[in-house]
């Protein structure tokens, strides 16, 4: 077969594949020079970014996307002598995921194009480019992946990656601190998620997640199960009250790790939605678990936001404010899980809330991006991370203050930037199902951009300081990262119903659709 | 066209073209009106100075409003929700894994009972 | 009752661990606790084969038909890999905190506050 043919069907493997390879040949390549490893390093991420994208369209023009490993032709799910039962480990990309692999392939190229330039003073670059590899394709494994110890093993990938990132500048032992309360609940997280997967596979026999959807009889094993993934994978995305760590690591970390952590936040999450919606759907009793994630939703939304008020560190408040914007989407999906056993409601307002949801998962990768890496921008020039001692930084770096009025601006919710198209499809929705939770969504926007007017004249606004008076504009690279962000979030901005209609209605449908996904990998059976 | 079409949100629409046009109209009457002001002063004289009633001006960096003291009144206003918030974040890990695992506790009581 | 012993062992040793993690105040004592679980998950997961009377899952030679699960095997394998993983990355950790703070105490290990 050809070329073009070769990565169009095998394209859910390369996805993972190529990061992998990447990581595990930089300490060779980087023998010759720290261009040759920049070039490798840019290179395999630009690969990866079409190779993503190529799968994108192909799923949301062709539908379900299935990838078998090892089988004669890729697309053999169900060998003829098992009985039914798909024995192989599959990749199920459908649009959720491939909504999914848009958002890591576009922030991951942002970031390591950052990263060339923040990261180029350091020393040992070697590791720094191979973990960021790794969490990659991490990534990329979480949200393309069918099986669900699949699942399991990246997510272990993504942690002992992102660990090993979060704590790569020492910082006089704050950073390994950060590191090491992160992992440790990682850790915790991921022994109650392989629980679960124990007691799906002692009841069902299954590890492909739409073999145990399609034999989920719901027990009293099975609600114990759901809980410890509820749980598990609520900690791993940051929900209040399991969120404790995250402004630790997201403050610490080096900003490019800080911008991918929140992607990888957002694996878990979907992670999340996958194991609610898709395994379990209605088979469980939707609106109790439907509102315990929408306490999850409000509990985070308010918490994260008045955390970020009395914040000093700058990537500290940024980081209660990830917080914050989870709560959002866990409360738009939350609420078009509790309707959905109702097929009324679910069509008058269900689908609206998720797809306001997933849309904001969208919006949040790339406004919270940009912010981290204009963070990371004003700590790279003047070496400290404290607001109380910055100030007039308008005067010198007035492209990294445009970036950041367009980031602050969308986080909070106002027209006409990404944010608020998606935020005024949760707030409606979310209206009709209960006013009062939509109120303090609405409270909570307004105190988002409070705290934002708080960092942007504390950090730019004021005469020009003494102390800061050689400090220039950002280098190059790191200015067409956050371009690239800032562009995304123009553009969603000004036109969001051909994304919504494109992107997040598709993923949305897909996400609900149950016995979809089912006859996608066993073939209608 | 449908790439300006308005967005869809199943109770009104939202349509940021619109938006964007009144907003770009609204820039131009002030820009208009801005150029009909003043346009000549001197540079690098008395007309640039900050002025403080004839006071003198404190260094440059007394002058700028630090981060810590923004938003006083709204954290005094709030005291007690915070005094009982800023502690539960105390630092310490074992702190956070029994939350975690109270949490976990929780929920499974909570689906266990009610469903 | 004596074919739910394995059963019984891991719930005593999820709570031992649980119990571990949570009250010491060690650094190594909570990375024990952490090993202690995952053995708990580890041995779930291979008990979960188990079928009476069966053999290992080797076709050659096979002594009987009637074998255990192997499936169940190669995901303990895989856990007991990132389990080694963990621990090594969490033993480096605690040997960089021991340098620059001085302290193992997870109490002391609390620069990053509120």
């Amino acid at each position: 077969m050809t070329f073009a043919d070769f990565i169009v069907t095998n394209a859910p493997a390369l996805v993972v594949a190529i990061p992998l390879f990447a990581a595990f040949t930089i300490p060779a390549i980087g023998k010759i020079s720290a261009a040759a490893r920049n070039l490798w390093v840019m290179g395999a991420m630009l690969l990866t970014a079409a190779v993503a994208f190529i799968l994108a369209f192909r799923v949301f023009s062709t539908g379900t996307v299935i990838y078998v490993f090892g089988a004669a032709a890729t697309h053999l799910a169900v060998p003829l002598d098992s009985g039914g039962i798909p024995i192989r480990i599959i990749f199920t990309v459908d649009a959720m995921s491939a909504f999914m692999d848009i958002i890591c392939a576009i922030v991951g190229t942002a970031v390591l194009l950052y990263s060339l330039s923040s990261e180029s003073k350091n020393t040992s670059l070697e590791g720094y480019y191979a973990l960021f590899l790794l969490m990659i394709a991490g990534v990329f494994g979480m949200v393309s992946t069918g099986d669900f110890f699949n699942f399991f093993v990246f997510l272990e990938i993504l942690s002992l990656a992102s660990a090993g990132l979060i704590a790569y500048r020492i910082d006089g032992g704050l950073a390994v601190e950060a590191a090491l309360k992160y992992f440790i609940l990682s850790t915790l997280g991921a022994i109650f998620v392989l629980f679960a997967i124990g007691i799906y596979y002692g009841q069902y026999d299954a590890l492909n997640i739409a073999m145990i959807a399609q034999r989920m009889q719901f027990t009293m094993l099975d609600k114990i199960a759901l809980v410890l993934l509820v749980a598990a994978l609520a900690m791993k995305c940051g929900a209040v009250p399991l969120h404790f760590w995250t402004p630790d690591a997201y403050s610490m970390a080096p900003s490019s790790v800080t911008a991918f952590l929140v992607v990888a936040s957002q694996a878990s999450l979907y992670g999340l939605f996958r194991v609610v919606f898709t395994m379990y759907n209605i088979t469980m009793n939707c609106v109790t678990v439907g509102w315990i994630i929408i306490m999850f939703g409000v509990l985070s939304m308010v918490v994260g936001v008045t955390m970020a008020i009395p914040q000093k560190d700058i990537k500290r408040l940024m980081a209660y404010h990830a917080v914050s914007q989870t709560g959002y989407m866990l409360l738009g999906v939350g609420v078009g899980l509790a309707v959905l056993g109702n097929a009324a409601l679910t069509s008058a307002f269900g689908f609206t809330a998720m797809e306001g949801g997933i849309f904001h998962i969208f919006n949040h990768a790339m406004y919270k991006g940009l912010l981290f890496l204009t963070a990371g921008a004003i700590i790279y020039r003047i070496g400290t991370r404290d607001l109380n001692k910055m100030g007039g930084l308008g005067h010198s770096m007035k492209y990294t203050m445009i970036f950041f009025i367009i980031g602050a601006l969308a986080i909070a919710g106002i027209p006409p930037f990404n944010g608020f198209a998606s935020k005024l499809m949760i707030y409606e929705s979310v209206y009709l199902f209960n006013p009062l939770l939509a109120i303090i969504a609405m409270v909570v926007s307004i105190l988002t951009l409070a705290s934002f007017v708080k960092v942007f004249h504390s950090v730019f606004m004021g005469p020009k300081l003494p102390e800061y008076a050689d400090v220039k504009e950002a280098p190059l690279p790191m200015l067409i990262g956050m371009g690239i962000l800032a562009a995304i979030v123009i553009l969603f901005g000004l036109f969001p119903q051909p994304v919504v209609d494109m992107l997040v209605a598709p993923a949305a449908h897909a996400l609900a659709d149950q016995g979809g996904y089912i006859a996608s990998v066993l073939g209608g059976a | 066209m449908d790439l300006i079409t308005p967005l869809l949100t199943g109770y009104g629409i939202w349509a940021p073209v619109a938006w964007l046009v009144a907003f770009v109209a609204a820039v131009i009457i002030v820009y208009l009106l801005w150029k009909t002001g003043e346009s000549s002063y001197k540079k690098g004289t008395e007309l640039e100075r900050p002025y403080l009633s004839g006071n003198v001006e404190p260094e440059k960096g007394a002058v700028h409003i630090r981060a810590s003291n923004l938003y006083w009144g709204f954290l005094q206003a709030l005291k007690g929700y915070y005094d009982v918030l800023v502690p539960v974040h105390t630092g310490v890990l074992t702190d956070y894994m029994i939350w975690f695992v109270a949490v976990t506790a929780a929920i499974l009581v909570f689906v266990g009972v009610l469903s | 009752m004596l074919w739910n012993l394995p059963f019984i062992t891991v719930v005593v040793l999820t709570f031992i661990g649980i119990v571990t993690v949570l009250m010491k105040r060690n650094l190594i004592k909570i990375l024990l606790g952490i090993n202690i679980l995952e053995s708990a998950v580890n041995l779930f997961l291979v008990s979960l084969g188990y079928r009476e009377g069966g053999v290992a899952p080797i076709f050659t030679l096979a002594p009987s038909e009637l074998m255990v699960l192997p499936t169940p095997q190669a995901l303990t394998l895989t856990s007991i890999v990132i389990g080694v993983a963990t621990s090594a990355l969490v033993l480096s950790f605690a040997m960089v905190l021991k340098k620059k703070y001085g302290t193992v105490d997870i109490n002391e290990i609390r620069r990053l506050k509120e």
